[in-house]
């Protein structure tokens, strides 16, 4: 296969909304080739067991029939363990270091493919990313991406949250869920979101003891969102129905509580559970421990933006949980031609907004091939763009009713370690703000080597700027950590090796 | 992407860590290899040796470092165990420590 095959889609991501994207431009005629990072097609929700005899999970009908239809085209190739270190357009300098300037022309004069009657002339020629995978470095080139590549889980910082045996509630369910393995017998899921119930019940059904859901919100909330909860009837029943599960196993839910401490505990973890008012600050009274071999956090996810950005994708600010996403328009296009974003990456919202949203930037994507007239895209979106509107509205009303408020900052002794792969602490940002006038997220970088470990700043960035514009009093733009000219740390030979085309 | 293939794959096998056998269900990842048998460490930390394990679970973290068959650095969470690795608990970026 040339590496510029018109008709070629490259998707990034083999979660829902990947697999959407996927299925959607396989229909339409293009060849898509999906890369993941994971060994089997599904991402986290749709997750498949790696080891026999771990049953499969439970999803949605329709992630389900997704899946097996993803994996059945003809026209869909696979790409797993491949990590996808460098994006860049035909417009993009070759160090990466200028976003692509509007209206470039293919830099190698031949002209664009994927720049048809539907596509926009003045578009750059054709994207194309640097992957490594087992079998070494891979290039891929094509008229037309579209990002999935899903978020990651947000865990605020509190004292102890570096311990082995404090894991992201993600973590514990994909171990579960794919492996069979669970984080400790004696368990406690903590943090706030809806994700908790599920990733409590799963650990329940496959063995572990959990101790109890502490979740951070108070269940009134949910009186307030009367219209986003009866256009949803299915969520709530999968609410009820984990609810059901944790009461089978004698699993309470402490809400208006927080894990606020975590320390060591012979072989064990002893957890600080405190009552916490609407902002997160303790409330006083009702404090006790639990001891538990893992404690298993997740305050909401963070979107994984950082290919778009490096791609010059332009970003905004989700108003319903105050998460840099990537700025596209109903149907997935980012400001840069030829490169769409679905899923979580565009607002967080759950897979089955995922699989909207990924069809929806499928279609595109294929009427950017010239697969698809307007008419045509017009027609196969309508359906897709109908289910999102009102996905959209049930998601923004989960964000309202599980936010993520700045009292957490007060958990927080200066010896907290904040920046886990520097170990860098609580008191040494704030004293780096005193000391030095620190009031940017790149000063804070240079002077304190924040957010300059292997994740990134993945991990750490988002409180770290939380934290950072409450001791400067000056607002930080919350994308800050997400610009990085290499996307995922790689051994040097990967960056020096041309990789294979595929 | 296919499926690991059940009709040649071991259904069980030993890896060594830290010179000591550990279990392995065909298909784990070094990971959840060391979860199972109760090992919560992967590595202590360059600076203030403290103890880390896995915790995000989807090889974004970097926590869960170990040195893979005298590879340092490697993701547990993300690499396959394979009959025969050798693993070893990680200190600092890996270096030879004397």
């Amino acid at each position: 296969m040339t590496g510029r095959a018109a008709g070629r889609l490259v998707v990034v991501g083999a979660g829902p909304a990947g697999l959407a994207a996927a299925v959607a431009a396989a229909d339409a005629g293009a060849t898509v080739t999906v890369v993941d990072l994971g060994q089997r097609p599904g991402g986290q929700y749709l997750r498949q067991p790696l080891v026999a005899g771990v049953p499969p999970a439970r999803h949605s009908r329709r992630a389900e029939t997704l899946l097996g239809r993803a994996l059945a085209h003809r026209r869909i190739t696979f790409l797993a363990r491949h990590q996808v270190w460098w994006a860049g357009t035909d417009a993009t300098p070759a160090d990466g270091a200028a976003p692509p300037a509007p209206g470039a022309g293919p830099a190698g004069g031949a002209p664009a493919p994927g720049a048809g009657p539907h596509g926009g002339t003045s578009a750059p020629g054709g994207v194309t990313l640097r992957l490594l995978g087992p079998a070494g470095p891979v290039t891929l080139t094509a008229p037309a991406v579209v990002l999935a590549p899903g978020g990651y889980d947000r865990v605020v910082p509190f004292p102890g949250w570096d311990l082995p045996g404090v894991v992201t509630a993600g973590a514990a369910q994909a171990l579960a869920k794919g492996q069979g393995v669970l984080v400790g017998r004696r368990v406690l899921v903590a943090g706030t979101g809806p994700f908790l119930l599920t990733v409590a019940a799963g650990l329940a059904r496959a063995g572990a003891r959990v101790a109890a859901v502490v979740e951070a919100a108070p269940l009134r909330r949910w009186a307030r969102q009367p219209r986003a909860v009866v256009g949803a009837p299915g969520k709530l029943v999968e609410a009820a129905r984990y609810l059901a599960t944790l009461r089978r196993y004698g699993v309470p839910v402490r809400r208006g509580r927080a894990v606020t401490e975590v320390t060591p505990d012979g072989d064990g973890l002893r957890a600080t559970i405190r009552r916490v008012d609407a902002g997160w600050r303790p409330a006083g009274g009702g404090t006790r421990t639990a001891r538990v071999d893992a404690v298993c956090v997740g305050h909401g996810f963070t979107p994984s933006i950082e290919l778009a950005v490096a791609l010059g994708c332009a970003t905004r600010v989700d108003p319903a949980d105050g998460s840099p996403v990537v700025a596209v328009d109903g149907l997935g296009r980012s400001s840069v031609p030829g490169v769409l974003v679905a899923g979580e990456a565009t607002g967080v919202g759950g897979a089955e907004l995922a699989i909207s949203t990924g069809e929806l930037a499928g279609l595109a994507a294929a009427h950017r091939l010239g697969l698809l007239d307007d008419a045509a895209l017009a027609r196969t979106a309508a359906p897709a763009l109908r289910r999102a509107a009102g996905q959209r509205r049930f998601a923004a009303a989960l964000h309202r009713a599980y936010p993520v408020p700045d009292g957490w900052t007060g958990w927080l002794r200066p010896e907290t370690v904040l920046c886990r792969c520097e170990e860098v602490t609580a008191g040494e940002l704030r004293g780096a703000v005193r000391r030095y006038g620190v009031d940017d997220v790149r000063a804070l970088k240079l002077v304190t080597r924040i957010g300059m470990g292997p994740c990134q700043g993945r991990v750490c960035g988002r409180a770290a700027t939380c934290l950072l514009a409450a001791a400067s009093g000056r607002d930080q733009p919350p994308e800050a950590f997400a610009n990085r000219q290499i996307v995922m740390p790689v051994p040097l030979g990967a960056v020096a090796e041309e990789g294979t085309p595929q | 992407m296919p499926p690991p293939d059940a009709g040649t794959a071991p259904a069980g096998f030993t890896i060594t860590v830290d010179g000591e056998p550990v279990p392995v269900r065909a298909g784990q990842t070094v990971a959840g290899a060391l979860l199972a048998a109760g090992r919560r460490t992967t590595r202590f930390t360059r600076f203030g040796e403290r103890p880390r394990g896995v915790f995000c679970g989807i090889g974004v973290c970097f926590d869960c470092l170990v040195t893979h068959n005298g590879v340092p650095g490697v993701r547990a969470c993300l690499e396959p165990a394979a009959p025969g690795d050798t693993v070893r608990t990680q200190h600092g970026a890996g270096e030879v420590r004397t």
